[in-house]
């Protein structure tokens, strides 16, 4: 054990010095454990400043709208009343990475939130392959300083009632104008603003010739045996209404965009929560607990520090009133902790179940764990059974026809491969979230625009539905219609929104 | 590599403009719950903000979601009684903890109303947007009244910045001439006896010494006495003063007869309160007396006045009468600036009419600063007015005006008060 050096102080009230000093050893710890970050940016802020960032999904620049409005209302109501703490961080995926740090924190909470930030979160970003391929740290705060002028030029141009009414149809499609598999292109600011111009006028000549091939007055109607447009099904809706609506002016296509983009910049949050959070946790947990062996943290610094970390990463059972399904902090925490445990003392049966890597270099195992995975391939490859008998884990099977619910695993011998299976579906959006798609555009006829619902384990769609598709009416300008295809093969239409809008001239 | 930044000065309200267009899109949810408030509103509670409730399936932002029928199979932790192929009841766990609840929020079924604070000056702009007044007046109104700096002579504490230090210097030199008094008096004597010594006798004598010695240690004494001492500190002293400060009563009248329904009801009451409002701007103390009146007048509380219904005739004079009485007892002293504001749907018993001009233009006007009679009906005007129609123009503080619905109040209000004094 090296030499025992003096213990930083730890007073209640911060200080930049000391949070200067603080993060000098927490980076040299990082350094010493091999952790690759984007710089870090520090920003301390008053609570808020903190509730502007809430309102604007954590960015520091954003477009404005109402529902951002609502939200920061809504926070602030919960925040004045008591009912809710703030966060005590945000943390940015950009490059340098910004970290917020909140004023009324303690030393203690300051440096917790450093090791977890700017170091467990900014090395995910910096690391995961959802991040790497989804997301450009380097041009997100231009590409959002981009998109909020040109929304405001939008505004003065073509008044805000108008874009708000095209924003609000954009957001009712976020979570269905991902990419989840095509690559998209890399963002830069310069590139936006001077291929912007371009791009509207390549994007309106495409839309043109699309619909060029309308049939002349008089002519005979095709035959029913045409081609679908689009030829295969697309997934992405903003994206295909940004090339494809025919009423659509080129603002309308830029503004679709760029709420495309900015969704699909928050996509990789929502497929690794469990890795990117357990990933910080492990990681201010272990970076705090090697600074407290170099004697650097005293006592009661860590005492402290236990207590805010325990509470964070506890996990309720199913019958206690606080439950609130899985703590994404908990499994986490206790997966990467656990895979430490297998690299290093393996048991025999950790040898049995992970061969690869049981045994191996822990800090290299884990690079290749943290780079090359999200949640659901996460746990389908490194839940082990000690962990699923540590959280007792059980599941149920809640089918609607039935009477009563069906335990369908416990944590055994028998059960352990079909709870790990579950629970990756758990985290798995394709059946978290309904899987929708552009499925035929009639080109020849009324223009009506055919989606498709594929079923999955018979959910339904929820009653939000029919708002969403008024929404996605004044997108399309015509005719919306909804299909599901069951599980069997069965296709119905469940609805059908006529819509019989003309182009109003300006 | 690190970059530490304090942001804390930086720019606070970065979602005004978020909130501002959230405002603006529940533009109508608001009016009314500002108009409802009203409702519950005393007149004189213009200070606070309030809470405006939306229903939240009205601002939810709906995306597709799973609803959660169908096959559901969920993992749960911290298994305590379960093997594989149980079967157990709906809901798991018995009530309460139910089941995931991620899942079920998707639906966005959770139909709680969306409360929010508004600020004194949102629930005024949205109070005055009802009314359709035009925008100066209403930063005139919705303006926080100011606050005077006076002299108010001086303390005996206070922080150091107030010091005057004129009248603190001054205490000093009373201070010290009394406390040195004594000794200057013994001093100039002393002084005096040793010149005459010195001329009579020589320098040596041992009485001239003993003189020195006294008058030494007298200024010595003199001089211990502290040049300026806690006593001494006067401080200036200022009190803060609402800029108005005279004393105002308004007097509301209003006809509560059968014929007057909850909605004139509402229409005068948004009357009384833009008139308080426009009163509170000139005066700090503003007194209201409710008078509510049918076939007979009664002074009651405000819940009362807006808020309980009779029914029958109605004879008007009774409420002036009772007004008149209520002057002269209470407010008949010369301090008091009295406005009067009535309201009524017109309808009188015929006989009454004359009698209630004949009280008015003897009895009330000469006292008041401003009378105003606003009738609320959408027909033809009635016997009171005809009435009333033979005052104007003889009388300078009297205006009459017909206001069929909301949006007519301000414009009625202003031609009420166009030429008016205040």
């Amino acid at each position: 054990m090296k030499k025992r050096r003096k213990a930083l102080p730890s007073p209640a009230e911060w200080s930049f010095e000391l949070i200067d000093e603080y993060h000098r050893e927490i980076a040299r710890v990082a350094r010493d454990f091999g952790l690759d970050t984007y710089p870090n940016q520090i920003e301390l802020i008053t609570s808020e400043q903190m509730m502007d960032a809430y309102a604007s999904a954590g960015m520091p620049v954003n477009y404005h709208h109402w529902s951002f409005g609502k939200h920061f209302l809504s926070t602030e109501k919960g925040y004045k009343r008591g009912q809710m703490g703030l966060a005590y961080e945000i943390v940015i995926n950009s490059n340098p990475c910004i970290a917020y740090l909140m004023e009324e924190n303690t030393m203690m909470m300051q440096a917790l939130v450093i090791a977890h930030a700017a170091y467990g979160h900014n090395s995910f970003f910096k690391g995961n392959y959802l991040f790497r391929t989804w997301t450009n740290a380097d041009a997100i705060i231009d590409y959002l300083i981009f998109a909020r002028n040109y929304i405001a030029q939008c505004e003065e141009h073509h008044g805000e009632e108008e874009v708000e009414l095209l924003l609000d149809s954009c957001h009712a499609l976020m979570n269905v104008g991902v990419d989840r598999y095509k690559r998209p292109p890399r963002l830069s600011l310069e590139k936006e603003t001077l291929r912007q111009r371009e791009r509207e006028e390549y994007l309106q000549s495409q839309v043109n010739q699309l619909w060029r091939t309308l049939p002349a007055p008089g002519q005979k109607p095709q035959e029913a045996s045409e081609a679908r447009f689009p030829p295969e099904p697309e997934e992405n809706l903003l994206y295909f209404f940004e090339k494809n609506a025919p009423l659509l002016e080129p603002w309308q296509r830029e503004i679709v965009r760029i709420v495309r983009k900015i969704a699909q910049y928050f996509f990789p949050q929502r497929q690794t929560q469990i890795m990117n959070e357990g990933w910080a946790c492990f990681w201010h947990y272990t970076l705090l607990n090697q600074l407290y062996e170099e004697g650097l943290l005293s006592d009661s610094f860590m005492i402290e520090f236990l207590h805010s970390h325990t509470n964070v990463v506890l996990q309720p059972a199913y019958n206690e009133s606080w439950y609130n399904g899985i703590n994404p902090y908990a499994l986490g925490f206790a997966m990467w902790q656990d895979i430490r445990r297998i690299c290093t003392e393996p048991s025999d049966e950790d040898r049995r179940w992970f061969p690869d890597f049981a045994g191996s270099n822990w800090r290299e195992t884990f690079d290749f764990a943290m780079r090359n995975f999200k949640d659901e391939s996460f746990i389908a490859q490194f839940l082990s059974p000690k962990l699923m008998r540590d959280f007792k884990l059980f599941a149920v099977l809640d089918d609607d026809h039935k009477a009563k619910l069906k335990i369908s695993a416990i944590h055994d011998e028998a059960g352990y491969r079909r709870i790990r299976e579950i629970l990756s579906d758990q985290y798995n959006i394709g059946s978290r979230e309904p899987n929708i798609q552009v499925w035929n555009v009639d080109l020849r006829g009324d223009r009506s625009l055919t989606l498709r619902h594929n079923e999955y384990r018979r959910r339904p769609l929820a009653g939000a539905t029919d708002e969403v598709l008024r929404h996605i009416a004044r997108l399309w300008g015509f005719t919306i219609r909804l299909e599901a295809q069951q599980e069997e093969g069965r296709v119905e239409i469940l609805r059908e929104l006529r819509n019989e809008k003309r182009r109003t001239s300006r | 590599m690190v970059q530490i930044i304090d942001r804390r000065f930086d720019s606070k309200n970065k979602s005004a403009v978020n909130r501002q267009r959230f405002f603006r899109r529940f533009k109508q949810q608001i009016r009314k719950a500002v108009a409802d408030a009203i409702d519950g509103r005393s007149i004189r509670d213009t200070e606070n903000g309030e809470s405006v409730s939306i229903p939240a399936k009205d601002l939810k932002e709906p995306q597709f979601g799973l609803d959660r029928s169908g096959e559901w199979e969920t993992v749960f932790a911290g298994n305590d009684q379960f093997a594989a192929g149980d079967e157990v009841e709906r809901p798991l766990g018995g009530a309460g903890s139910g089941s995931g609840k991620g899942k079920a929020s998707t639906d966005g079924q959770s139909e709680d109303d969306f409360v929010f604070q508004l600020s004194r000056e949102e629930f005024l702009d949205a109070f005055f947007d009802d009314l359709a007044l035009p925008n100066l007046v209403k930063t005139q109104l919705a303006a926080i009244p100011e606050y005077r700096s006076q002299r108010a002579g001086f303390t005996a504490d206070g922080t150091p910045a107030n010091i005057n230090i004129v009248r603190s210097l001054r205490g000093a030199i009373g201070r010290r001439l009394a406390v040195g008094s004594p000794y200057s008096v013994r001093l100039r004597e002393a002084e005096a006896e040793l010149e005459d010594l010195l001329l009579r006798v020589g320098e040596d004598d041992p009485r001239a010494r003993k003189l020195r010695e006294e008058i030494a240690s007298l200024r010595a004494k003199i001089e211990s006495i502290p040049f300026i001492d806690k006593l001494d500190l006067r401080y200036n002293n200022r009190v803060r003063m609402p800029k108005p400060s005279t004393a105002a009563v308004m007097f509301c009248v209003m006809d509560v007869s059968g014929s007057m329904d909850e909605e004139k009801k509402a229409t005068a009451k948004r009357f009384f309160m833009l008139l308080y409002l426009f009163l509170l701007r000139n005066y700090a103390k503003i007194e209201i007396v409710f008078i509510r009146h049918h076939t007979i007048a009664k002074e009651v509380t405000e819940e009362d006045f807006f808020h309980s219904r009779e029914s029958g005739g109605t004879v008007v004079s009774s409420a002036l009468e009772l007004m008149q009485d209520i002057v002269r007892a209470r407010f008949a002293n010369g301090m008091w600036n009295i406005y009067g504001a009535q309201a009524s749907d017109g309808d009188n018993w015929e006989n009454d009419s004359p009698h209630c001009r004949e009280l008015l233009s003897e009895n009330i006007l000469p006292f008041v600063q401003h009378f105003a009679y606003i009738e609320i009906t959408p027909g033809e005007p009635q016997n009171l007015w005809r009435e009333y129609e033979k005052l104007r123009g003889g009388h300078a503080n009297f205006a009459m005006q017909r206001i069929e619905g909301l949006p007519d109040i301000y414009p009625v209000f202003r031609e009420l008060f166009k030429k008016t004094i205040l």
